[in-house]
């Protein structure tokens, strides 16, 4: 009994160490690297597994991307959270330079926002260049309609359009305007389960695979614009902020280089993301 | 349904493909789990036999603090491990967050009260039938419960695998304190939410599978090696 009980126990003890060795084996020297905060447009688009490989290729360093809504993003970025901050809200973004989290703010590049709409179009607005006229008609109809309510950059341009085309928000909601609270993709996912309108980034809209009957419903207005910008965070506010490093990745992302790779990348022959650095 | 065949089927193709990149996430989610449950269990378990057996000011309430913390709510978790580990709280100068470390720390927070309040039981069980017996052999309180952890380990082993379960299904804290950066935090959880969001339903179904396989392999060995334990040492 005692010999068979000490065996047992070996065993017992030979698992430990086994489970110990798999789990610590993971722990190993790093190379270097920065974190960046985004959006989760440009991941999820594919564009970051596009394109920083060759970052890393060229100036050996990994870029750790933490994909988030841009508000949630630049909310991260003032915490001292993440070296570099790579989002869509030109104003906000504005207003965190003035406030002094980063040092630089950067164009790097744009794309657009679509609206998507079920192929029924309660609203009748299918193929307009309208987005102001549209959104009043969605409105006027009581047409469902997606929000992402979660302050991300799309967020913020979606309340723009609202404001611009004279629609009170609040005095206007009700059952027809659904406020998620939740990521482009679960958005996206809310208004395909419920023949929902809903407003999207292109890159987003053009990954995003479960669709059912949703397609472009209003797209080319001029307003549709979507900026994207890059920025450091202040080092003099956050020492830990990797400031050689994360000035490398910006420097690189609006370089002729990385301009040329951002034109580069595609899904079915459509670029993506248009380039409009200033020149250095 | 015909997602679900789709995803059956994404899910053959994906196992048998032997994926290098599905490889890693699942060997990160195990090593980040099991070393949640191990430093969870070093802590859970004598301090559920401690409350099962030691008489001490502060027990009652600690026994149900930490019958209620099972129920832990993992965004919350993740959050308030967030603010710890951020550069701006108070443990942001060793700049954890966004490793695997951080995930770690959350899931024993997470499963700590589970290991504790499910082994307190069960120990209090056994202290119920050999309190006697031990006193009488002059056993002290570290001495009974050395004893009782390991008579009971056969249901022990159960309360772990509720905790590694607890682990290994787990996303809110773990997307939070993790952020799901590629190839350094993204787990099986957080990939599945990411497929989710991308629309990508069959693959996201499809990883689900491979994850509850995953737990249904390590149960089976689990009752496997105590089975053939119990039968050798009854």
């Amino acid at each position: 009994m005692a010999l068979s009980l000490s065996i047992t126990r070996r065993g017992l003890f030979a698992l430990i160490a086994a489970c110990s060795l798999f789990v610590a084996t993971g722990v190993r020297a790093e190379d270097p690297y920065i974190t960046v905060a985004s959006t989760t447009s440009t991941e999820q688009s594919g564009l970051f597994s596009h394109l920083l490989p060759q970052f890393t290729k060229a100036r050996g360093i990994q870029v750790r991307v933490v994909a988030l809504g841009t508000g949630q993003a630049l909310d991260l970025a003032r915490r001292g959270d993440a070296d570099v901050v790579f989002v869509h809200d030109k104003a906000a973004e504005q207003k965190f330079l003035d406030e002094g989290y980063v040092v630089q703010r950067h164009d790097v590049m744009y794309n657009d926002f679509v609206l998507i709409g079920p192929k029924d179009d309660p609203a009748k607005i299918a193929g307009s260049k309208d987005i102001l006229e549209a959104l009043r008609k969605i409105k006027d109809s009581r047409a469902a309609f997606v929000s992402r309510g979660d302050k991300s950059g799309t967020h913020a341009a979606e309340l723009r359009y609202w404001k611009a085309a004279g629609v009170d928000l609040d005095a206007a909601k009700g059952p027809w305007y659904r406020d998620t609270g939740s990521g482009m993709g679960p958005a996206l996912n809310t208004a395909a389960a419920t023949g929902a309108y809903i407003l999207a980034d292109r890159g987003t809209w053009l990954s995003f695979k479960n669709r059912r009957d949703l397609h472009i419903v209003v797209e080319g207005d001029k307003r549709l614009f979507n900026q994207y910008g890059v920025m450091l965070v202040n080092p003099a506010k956050h020492p830990y902020v990797k400031k050689d490093a994360g000035q490398a990745f910006i420097d690189w992302m609006i370089s002729p280089t990385g301009q040329q790779v951002i034109a580069d990348y595609k899904i079915d022959g459509q670029q993506l993301f248009f380039p409009n650095a200033e020149k250095p | 349904m015909p997602e679900i065949t789709q995803a059956l089927i994404a899910a053959a193709d994906l196992v048998a493909s032997g994926d290098s990149k599905l490889l890693a996430i699942i060997v990160l989610s195990l090593r980040v789990s099991l070393g949640a449950v191990f430093i969870a269990a070093l802590i859970g378990l004598p301090l559920g036999a401690a409350l099962a057996v030691g008489r001490f000011a502060g027990q009652l309430p600690l026994t149900v603090v930490l019958n209620a913390f099972m129920g832990l709510p993992p965004v919350v978790v993740g959050l308030f491990v967030y603010l710890l580990l951020s550069r701006a709280g108070p443990l942001g100068p060793l700049g954890l967050l966004f490793t695997p470390a951080a995930m770690v720390i959350a899931q024993v927070v997470l499963i700590t009260p589970i290991i504790a309040a499910l082994s307190r039981q069960i120990v209090a069980d056994a202290w119920h039938d050999y309190a006697e017996q031990l006193k009488s052999l002059g056993a002290g309180l570290t001495q009974s419960i050395r004893t009782l952890l390991w008579d009971t380990r056969f249901s022990l082993v159960t309360v772990l695998l509720a905790g590694l379960g607890r682990a290994l299904a787990e996303v809110g804290a773990v997307m939070i304190v993790g952020g799901n950066i590629d190839g350094v935090t993204r787990v099986m959880t957080t990939t599945i939410a990411l497929e989710t969001s991308k629309g990508d339903l069959p693959l996201a179904l499809a990883l689900g599978f491979i994850l509850i396989g995953l737990v249904l392999a390590l149960n089976t060995g689990a009752f496997l090696i105590r089975q053939t334990a119990q039968r050798r040492h009854g």
